[in-house]
């Protein structure tokens, strides 16, 4: 089994080759995404961090198949992707929480669409019921599942909205600034509980982020995007050893690298 | 002043200003004289409702079953023609002209091609209840699917979920409160129709007994027939909102449901 501390040493999960987005056509047309080529190793946490507008999120869907690249290849466990990719979750910045189910409901609502759950939803409810109590329980909201998503605080639906992405184990989970909308120290106390999530579990995790500190706390790798078109200009792997904690993010090496991606960015907007 | 002062003034408010506006009438039709047949007093009309109530009684169920079916015919093909309409961009763009162009025809120009085809009776009071209702609930209904979060689509999208899964997961139940909320406003539309229908020409219903009642100079009644078209449209509303509520509670965000 492969050390996903060293991600490199592994096969890749995810490939992306010389993948182009652009949205519209003719002189409406608009380069989203240029030239892009990173490859992501099962078990690995990377995170994408640039300007705003830099195409971050368009990458997120193309590697889950939302979108089609315009051109290049995306390839995921060898082959290429087609449509929307199977055994993926997801995180936005908004919860997305439905407002007419209960938080424990919304949590079920992937064991309800994806296979196999799906067959098995209605004879073995009460065990993904238990599940997800005890996932709720795993992120701090023990006791929170009869709750309606707007009776719970914007950091407690962001819990609840990660629990929801990771209830059926997906192989792959995409995070689209989904701690961007907290408060600081929401945050904060949400990179401890996502971390802790992934030493468990070792899913593959993309964070789209504009928040360095966020991005070096979590990942293994970083990538740097350039202003629109956006195209990768930097890769920084982060070797600080895990579990990190806001401890970390005060000392020297922490520091240090989160001023490197600074100035690599700050290039962009020079 | 208290709050449960307030709060009881809150709930006496609307028969306060009913009473003070029944009360004026009175006065006005006592000081100025007003003869019966241009508008009876209030009292007089209340008292015919009472002396007559059997009647009034009959004619408003029979317009109260037109009516309903007409509504439920109404919600069924409106959430069905809504979702459609909501679901797919080509349905959309292929029906929503057609639909516009046919709610601006006054309904009243209706009735008369309907008795042709239908003879006198409910059947035309039915379809015009019908056809008046369908449009606000396909609208409605189709509003709330067109605005679904493109994020939550892409959560639907990105587990697997099929078109049809994405509608009865999210776009039936996100739809709702629109259905809902546009019962209100199709119930009232769909009580308009019926009345119309019995006005231009029929035989039975509440519009019908005002029709005959004004033709025989009777004011006294075909006010009180107005009265108890305002009595049932309020009840109808009513039940709807009602129904609104309890059944989408979320959109509401639970404020003082119980």
């Amino acid at each position: 089994m492969p050390d996903p501390l060293s991600p490199s040493d592994a096969a890749p999960l995810v490939e992306l080759r010389q993948v182009s987005l652009a949205y519209g056509s003719g002189t409406g047309r608009m380069l989203a995404l240029e030239d892009a080529t990173l490859s992501i190793a099962k078990g690995e946490f990377i995170a994408v961090v640039g300007p705003s507008g830099c195409g971050k999120s368009t990458l997120m869907k193309l590697v889950t198949g939302l979108l089609p690249p315009t051109s290049g290849e995306i390839r995921v466990h060898g082959a290429p992707v087609k449509g929307p990719i199977r055994g993926v979750g997801m995180a936005f910045q908004a919860p997305t929480l439905m407002p007419w189910r209960t938080t424990r409901d919304n949590i079920l609502l992937p064991l309800e669409v994806v296979e196999p759950h799906k067959r098995r939803f209605r004879a073995n409810k009460a065990e993904y019921v238990a599940k997800v109590e005890a996932l709720l329980a795993s992120v701090g909201l023990g006791g929170f599942g009869d709750k309606y998503p707007w009776q719970l605080s914007g950091g407690m639906q962001q819990r609840s909205s990660l629990c929801r992405a990771l209830v059926h184990e997906p192989e792959i989970l995409m995070l689209d600034e989904p701690f961007g909308a907290l408060d600081a120290f929401t945050r904060e106390e949400l990179w401890g509980v996502m971390q802790k999530l992934w030493l468990e579990r070792r899913f593959t995790a993309v964070l789209v982020t504009h928040d360095l500190r966020e991005a070096v706390y979590l990942a293994d790798t970083v990538y740097v995007m350039s202003r629109r078109p956006g195209r990768i200009v930097k890769l920084r792997r982060i070797e600080l050893p895990r579990p990190r904690t806001l401890e970390t993010t005060f000392e020297i090496e922490f520091v240090d690298i989160v001023h490197e991606l600074r100035e690599r960015i700050h290039l962009e907007h020079a | 002043m208290s709050d449960t002062q307030r709060r009881l003034l809150l709930i006496a408010m609307p028969w306060l200003a009913m009473a003070t506006l029944l009360i004026l009438w009175e006065l006005a039709c006592i000081v100025f004289q007003v003869p019966e047949i241009l508008a009876p007093k209030p009292t007089r009309i209340f008292e015919v409702m009472v002396l007559r109530w059997d009647i009034l009684l009959k004619f408003c169920m029979e317009t109260f079953v037109t009516t309903a079916i007409g509504f439920v015919l109404a919600i069924g093909f409106g959430l069905l023609l809504g979702l459609a309409v909501g679901a797919s961009p080509f349905i959309y763009s292929g029906l929503y002209p057609l639909l516009i162009a046919f709610n601006a025809v006054p309904k009243v120009a209706l009735v008369p091609i309907l008795m042709i085809w239908l003879g006198v009776g409910a059947l035309p009071a039915v379809i015009t209840a019908f056809v008046i209702s369908f449009f606000p609930i396909v609208v409605n209904v189709a509003t709330g699917l067109a605005t679904i979060e493109p994020e939550m689509r892409d959560v639907m999208r990105s587990l697997g979920a099929s078109q049809w899964e994405i509608l009865t997961k999210v776009g039936v139940p996100r739809a709702m409160p629109y259905l809902f909320a546009s019962l209100k406003v199709a119930v009232t539309l769909a009580f308009i129709g019926s009345v119309i229908s019995e006005t231009v020409g029929g035989n039975r219903g509440i519009g019908f007994l005002m029709l005959s009642a004004g033709a025989r100079n009777d004011s006294a009644t075909t006010f009180a027939g107005l009265f108890s078209i305002a009595i049932m449209g309020v009840l109808m509303y009513a039940a709807c909102a009602l129904v609104e509520r309890r059944m989408t509670r979320w959109a509401f965000r639970g404020e003082i449901v119980t």
